[in-house]
């Protein structure tokens, strides 16, 4: 009995170690005046480490949902939520903001960069939130825009930048704090072909490097740049299966034709 | 996230619309300008008053001649005889918070010099009458109490009629005609300028022994006045209770009977005086903080604005890591950068036309530094006041919703 337990808890212990996300049996509903919407209807799901998930999905499937939740935006109404083995479904607002900035970078269809601000400030804002001193900040919002190929860009408003490097910016900001995973929700919905997959080019870049990546789509061309994609519909997960002949960005770069600019 | 940083957002967010953030603040600017403004021309009003009385003399207590009830016909102050000499030494005697009393008559005359003539206020009284009042002599020396004694044909000029008779022209040593008696210009009277209340030139005056007065210009034997100064300022009170007592004593006035006599106290003038100009820097400093309301309500509406052109930006900061403290602290430090700048603005508009007033209308005015403080404090009050509710609205905003915002 004493050893069921210890090694139950050491199986805990070890999938803690192994799961960097553990979605359990995870409800959402919205109270629209009488009506109950049911957004997502029980999702099991676990995550390890240097994983690139694609989730896939039609509107209304109650992917935007799950994002959210996984984003520490939104609370499930049930079920259980457990980031690096702590459970952020009980946590409060304050300590879900403090998780957002630490732990989790999110990349917006949109860009969502603040205009009028430069491509270094844009980047240097959620160190802001992060208690680091000045030079610190600096330092790293500049590293962040070299990973993603800016370097040369840092003072650039967003108005002076095309969709591609906007949204290079965007994923230099949520690089700038070192989280461990990366949130993009359909982060190439806004841009061309090309464009798109020079995006995926970082994003697997970045995979390789180490980085976890959870990323909303309905491309199935996009998706198939992850490792993994899960089908949602109807508020539930209906498929999860590893992406087989999985392209390189890089290479597919490579065959594409150049614009003619 | 640290004040310098909240600051530089806080400007630049300012700066993006000037015009709009310019206009704001001018409530500010103007609700400040107009407190300190308002409450310079009253202190500055207070403090005239309160100079005008003290020039009139320190610690005086003006004696004068009662009115008579003659079978129900009354008439006004000064006409009783009964107010004599000899009661002005017995006060001087007497009365132990009295330092020095002067005796006071009074007529008119036309006065005559050479080919100019004026019309004036003749007042006989003693030397120490200058002292008492606190009037000195910008030319020659006041008439002696020998002269008083003798009855001399002395007189003592104030400046309004220095100007009429003799102009640039020397004035002492010169004889003038008072009533057709040739009287020597002893001294010249330093300027008083217009008496606080009754808006009187106080210059336009010649004083001569109280003797020569009575014996040869007007055959009087009463006072019009007795003009006492008190040991000091808080001894007038005394010195007024002590004078009423011994003058009814001395005209034997009996319990229930009025006065015929009239005591009145330099500093009980200047007491109501002061009241009604508090009274009315009061007055003008709450109508002028409702200007500085009705700017606090216009950082409020710009405020709400901001909030709601800047959703999807409060949405960004909060994903990134914001809490509903950091936002709120950023708005309403923005608030209160605004109203602290209007505020600042509107303390050198209000000094500004505080010099105006000065320059233009030849007001005193009083800025003192106790109300720009309070001026400052204020507005970054309206600041925190009205910035609160737009800061709350921003931090209460739900991400989502914020993200998705157009």
């Amino acid at each position: 009995m004493a050893t069921t337990l210890q090694s139950a808890s050491e199986a805990d212990g070890a999938r803690a170690f192994a799961e960097l996300i553990r979605v359990e049996d995870v409800h959402k509903y919205y109270e629209l005046g009488e009506t109950r919407v049911h957004a997502l209807r029980g999702v099991t799901v676990s995550i390890a480490p240097g994983e690139f998930v694609a989730i896939m999905g039609a509107s209304g499937s109650g992917k935007s949902t799950f994002m959210n939740l996984l984003g520490c935006l939104d609370r499930a109404s049930s079920g259980r939520y457990l980031l690096q083995g702590t459970d952020v479904s009980q946590l409060d607002k304050k300590a879900l903001a403090s998780i957002r900035n630490r732990k989790l970078g999110f990349v917006f269809q949109g860009f969502n960069l603040l205009s009028r601000t430069t491509a270094l400030e844009n980047v240097e804002l959620p160190t802001l939130y992060a208690q680091l001193n000045k030079e610190e900040r600096l330092q790293r919002a500049r590293e962040a825009l070299r990973i993603v190929g800016l370097a040369d860009r840092m003072d650039h408003f967003p108005s002076q930048l095309s969709g591609g490097q906007q949204q290079r910016v965007a994923i230099a900001r949520a690089l700038v704090n070192r989280p461990s995973i990366l949130l993009a929700d359909e982060p190439t919905g806004n841009l061309d072909s090309r464009t798109s997959v020079e995006i995926m080019d970082v994003f697997q870049e970045l995979n390789q490097s180490g980085l976890t990546i959870v990323l909303v789509t309905h491309e199935p061309d996009i998706s198939r740049f992850a490792k993994r994609t899960l089908l949602f519909r109807d508020g539930k997960i209906r498929r999860d299966e590893p992406v087989t002949g999985r392209p390189r960005a890089f290479e597919v770069l490579r065959a594409l034709p150049k614009m003619e600019d | 996230m640290e004040l310098l940083s909240i600051l530089r957002i806080a400007w630049r967010a300012l700066s993006r619309n000037k015009l709009r953030s310019g206009l704001t603040m001018l409530g500010v600017i103007i609700g400040v300008g107009a407190v300190i403004a308002m409450v310079g021309v009253g202190q500055g009003a207070s403090q005239a008053v309160q100079q005008q009385i003290s020039a009139m003399g320190s610690n005086v207590v003006f004696v004068a001649s009662g009115t008579v009830n003659r079978g129900g016909l009354r008439l006004g102050w000064g006409q009783t005889k009964t107010l004599i000499y000899d009661d002005m030494r017995a006060i001087v005697r007497e009365c132990p918070a009295v330092k020095a009393a002067a005796p006071g008559g009074q007529t008119t005359a036309q006065l005559v010099f050479g080919n100019d003539n004026w019309f004036t206020n003749v007042q006989g009284t003693e030397p120490q009458y200058f002292d008492i009042r606190d009037w000195g002599l910008a030319e020659g020396v006041p008439f002696t109490q020998a002269d008083v004694d003798s009855a001399a044909n002395l007189a003592v000029i104030g400046k309004t009629v220095r100007q009429n008779l003799f102009g640039a022209a020397d004035a002492v040593g010169q004889t003038i005609r008072v009533k057709d008696l040739p009287f020597r210009v002893v001294g010249v009277l330093r300027p008083k300028g217009q008496s606080a209340h009754m808006g009187q030139d106080q210059d336009d005056v010649i004083f001569v022994p109280i003797t020569t007065l009575q014996k040869k210009l007007t055959g009087d034997t009463w006072l019009r006045f007795i003009v006492v100064s008190a040991v000091s300022r808080q001894a007038s009170y005394a010195a007024q209770q002590e004078i009423a007592a011994l003058l009814r004593d001395r005209h034997r006035i009996r319990p229930g009977q009025d006065d015929d006599f009239l005591v009145r106290n330099l500093a009980d003038i200047a007491q109501l005086a002061d009241q009604s100009s508090r009274v009315m820097t009061l007055l003008l400093a709450s109508i002028a903080s409702v200007s500085l309301i009705v700017g606090g309500i216009g950082i409020m509406n710009i405020m709400l604005v901001s909030v709601t052109e800047r959703t999807r930006e409060i949405g960004i900061r909060m994903a990134v890591g914001a809490t509903e403290e950091d936002v709120q602290r950023q708005f309403l430090i923005e608030a209160i950068v605004l109203s602290l700048m209007g505020g600042a603005a509107g303390i050198l508009f209000g000094v500004g036309s505080s010099l105006l007033i000065t320059r233009l209308l030849g007001w005193a005015v009083l800025i003192s530094p106790l109300a720009i403080a309070v001026a400052a404090l204020f507005s970054a009050a309206v600041g925190v006041f009205f910035g609160y509710y737009p800061a709350r609205k921003a931090a209460r905003l739900d991400p989502i919703e914020a993200l998705r915002f157009e």
